[in-house]
């Protein structure tokens, strides 16, 4: 009869997807320790937040009225309060870039083991975490051996849950000690504007480290133009500066949802694939047969995209360079 | 004023590897520093080359003598010297909690006494991605994860930064100091080592420390965290591999963007 916390996450007015998935992941452990499911919804708008996610699997809803928009000092003093006062053994958070902002620190106020960036959660008297290491190539499971754990959700690894709930909802009186708030967040910036947005695109030519140099995306470019393409990318050709912010796909840039993607030279890391996943037809060409692109791919062109990218060009018209 | 940036060696398995129990076989991995801490260091460096108060850059790494090569990596890149920290008590394997590192980090940041820390986001080999976090909460510090930008007016005491959201948003939010920044990959260009800092890097400190040296014992960094189980995942492919040359794959994806419609 153990009970989970979940805490839910929210941005600029909006529930993030992340909150409707946590409150599946919750649910599944809850159904899995016989207890039950309680949510926390903290900031912002929250009595409209706790109405949307009044979700079928919720048993209880606490609302924590502080301040608009996320702060880290807030979120792990009320965090921690709810632990206690539901008095749940297992507490989730999504494993988003705020939920790596507070979790960790509640871990250590309550002396809790976290385990972070879990793709699959199994309880059997004790819990027992998949998560993955060596960028994705191998997968671990993990015992934790203690009656009290929070762990961190991998975002779009659980479906969001939809149907309507009848949990009960109540405000949380979270005692929040301002002193102990060191941090002011004093706006938001939109990092990826500029000459085109990719998550309007209805086709796309995307290139990752498999391009080796800068020099070579001119081939990368001449095959966008041939097909009248617009050039996306992974993180790292924006991280080294050969790319604009603006053509970075990926959890941290655009999410694109075109009929057809060719992903060139990328291996297919998950904040990618979250980027991308949701485009109709995938073409993947890649080296190496085993890299997890082809896992999300329809179409797998296993070979040299220095081969097959000139090939391409001319098929259509165009002149590689 | 002093810097501490936390570096670790990670572990890169090649393409084919194969797994001896609850490790990577020894024999298919390759070590490096690990690429967030590449950035880490470099914001540590710059911000020693823009500020006179900034005495020294201190780097802390826990890991075996093997990773002391990997260390004076950062030495060369800038940083002035090092702690090492090792012990028979991490010989059982990697430490997947956060905060059993954060208490080894902790007492060697108690001793060097710094006003900011970077950390990476995530090590490469485990992506835990807790740790910088966890340190702070440790030392009683404030904190900001996943930076990608990072202004600091030393006479007021308050870091600017940007924290990188998903969706390409950005948080701008300021943070009082003493403070731990985990730093994200392409917020600075990351220098190669001259020559001259390779050079220089060998006379360089590595303090090796043992957790009886840092006043903690085994408990420290004991954990009910701990690798039941290692596998290569299943691949879920369905994907149509079109075979051939490299002319006959190109003819193939060529004829299923026609048929999408989305070129002629």
């Amino acid at each position: 009869m153990s009970d989970v916390l979940a805490v839910s996450e929210h941005r600029q007015g909006e529930l993030r997807d992340a909150s409707y998935e946590v409150v599946t992941a919750g649910r599944e452990l809850a159904d899995a320790t016989g207890g039950d499911l309680h949510l926390a919804v903290i900031g912002g708008d929250v009595d409209a937040y706790a109405d949307e996610l009044n979700l079928e699997g919720v048993d209880a809803i606490h609302t924590v009225d502080h301040g608009d928009e996320f702060n880290h000092d807030v979120y792990t003093q009320a965090t921690e309060q709810l632990f206690d006062a539901t008095d749940a053994s297992f507490l989730l958070v999504p494993h988003t870039v705020n939920g790596m902002d507070y979790a960790p620190a509640v871990a250590g106020k309550k002396d809790v083991p976290v385990v972070t960036d879990a793709v699959d959660i199994a309880y059997n008297g004790a819990l027992e975490v998949t998560r993955e290491m060596y960028s994705s190539k191998v997968e671990t499971t993990v015992d934790v051996d203690s009656d009290r754990a929070i762990v961190t959700t991998r975002p779009a690894e659980w479906e969001a849950a939809e149907a309507d709930g009848d949990a009960s909802v109540e405000a949380f009186d979270a005692d929040i000690d301002e002193s102990a708030v060191g941090s002011t967040v004093t706006g938001f910036e939109e990092a990826a504007g500029g000459d085109v947005d990719l998550s309007e695109s209805e086709f796309i030519v995307s290139i990752g480290r498999g391009i080796e140099e800068e020099e070579n995306l001119e081939l990368i470019e001449e095959l966008a133009d041939t097909l009248g393409a617009d050039m996306g990318s992974s993180r790292p050709l924006v991280d080294n500066g050969w790319l604009p912010k603006n053509r970075q796909v990926g959890q941290s840039g655009k999410v694109v949802t075109p009929d057809v993607y060719i992903a060139i030279g990328i291996s297919g890391a998950v904040q990618h694939v979250a980027g991308m996943k949701g485009a109709d037809t995938i073409i993947a060409i890649n080296t190496d047969p085993s890299a997890p692109i082809y896992d999300i791919a329809d179409y797998g062109v296993n070979g040299d995209l220095f081969e097959v990218v000139p090939e391409l060009i001319e098929e259509f018209g165009g002149t590689p360079p | 004023m002093k810097v501490l940036v936390t570096v670790k060696e990670v572990a890169e398995p090649e393409d084919d590897f194969e797994i001896s129990g609850l490790e990577i076989d020894e024999k298919f991995l390759e070590y490096d520093l690990n690429e967030w801490d590449d950035y880490a260091v470099e914001e540590a460096v710059q911000l020693k080359e823009e500020n006179d108060e900034v005495d020294e850059v201190v780097a802390v790494t826990i890991g075996p003598e093997r990773s002391e090569e990997t260390i004076r990596m950062a030495l060369a890149k800038g940083a002035d010297r090092a702690v090492r920290v090792w012990d028979d008590a991490f010989e059982a394997g990697e430490v997947l909690d956060p905060n059993a590192k954060a208490n080894v980090l902790a007492a060697v940041a108690e001793e060097e006494d710094p006003d900011v820390v970077f950390t990476g986001v995530q090590a490469d080999d485990d992506s835990i991605g807790g740790t910088g976090v966890a340190l702070a909460d440790e030392l009683g510090f404030q904190w900001a994860a996943v930076v990608n930008s990072f202004e600091y007016d030393l006479s007021e005491g308050v870091a600017k930064v940007h924290r990188e959201l998903e969706g390409g948003v950005e948080e701008v939010t300021e943070v009082d100091t003493p403070a731990v920044f985990t730093i994200q990959t392409g917020i600075n260009e990351p220098r190669y080592a001259s020559l001259r800092g390779i050079r220089q890097a060998q006379s360089k400190e590595i303090a090796p420390k043992t957790l009886g040296d840092l006043g903690l014992d085994e408990s420290a960094v004991e954990t009910p965290i701990g690798i039941n189980d290692m596998y290569e995942p299943e691949t879920e492919s369905d994907a149509e591999y079109i075979e051939g040359g490299p002319e006959e794959q190109a003819q193939g994806v060529a004829e299923v963007l026609r048929n999408k419609g989305v070129a002629e």
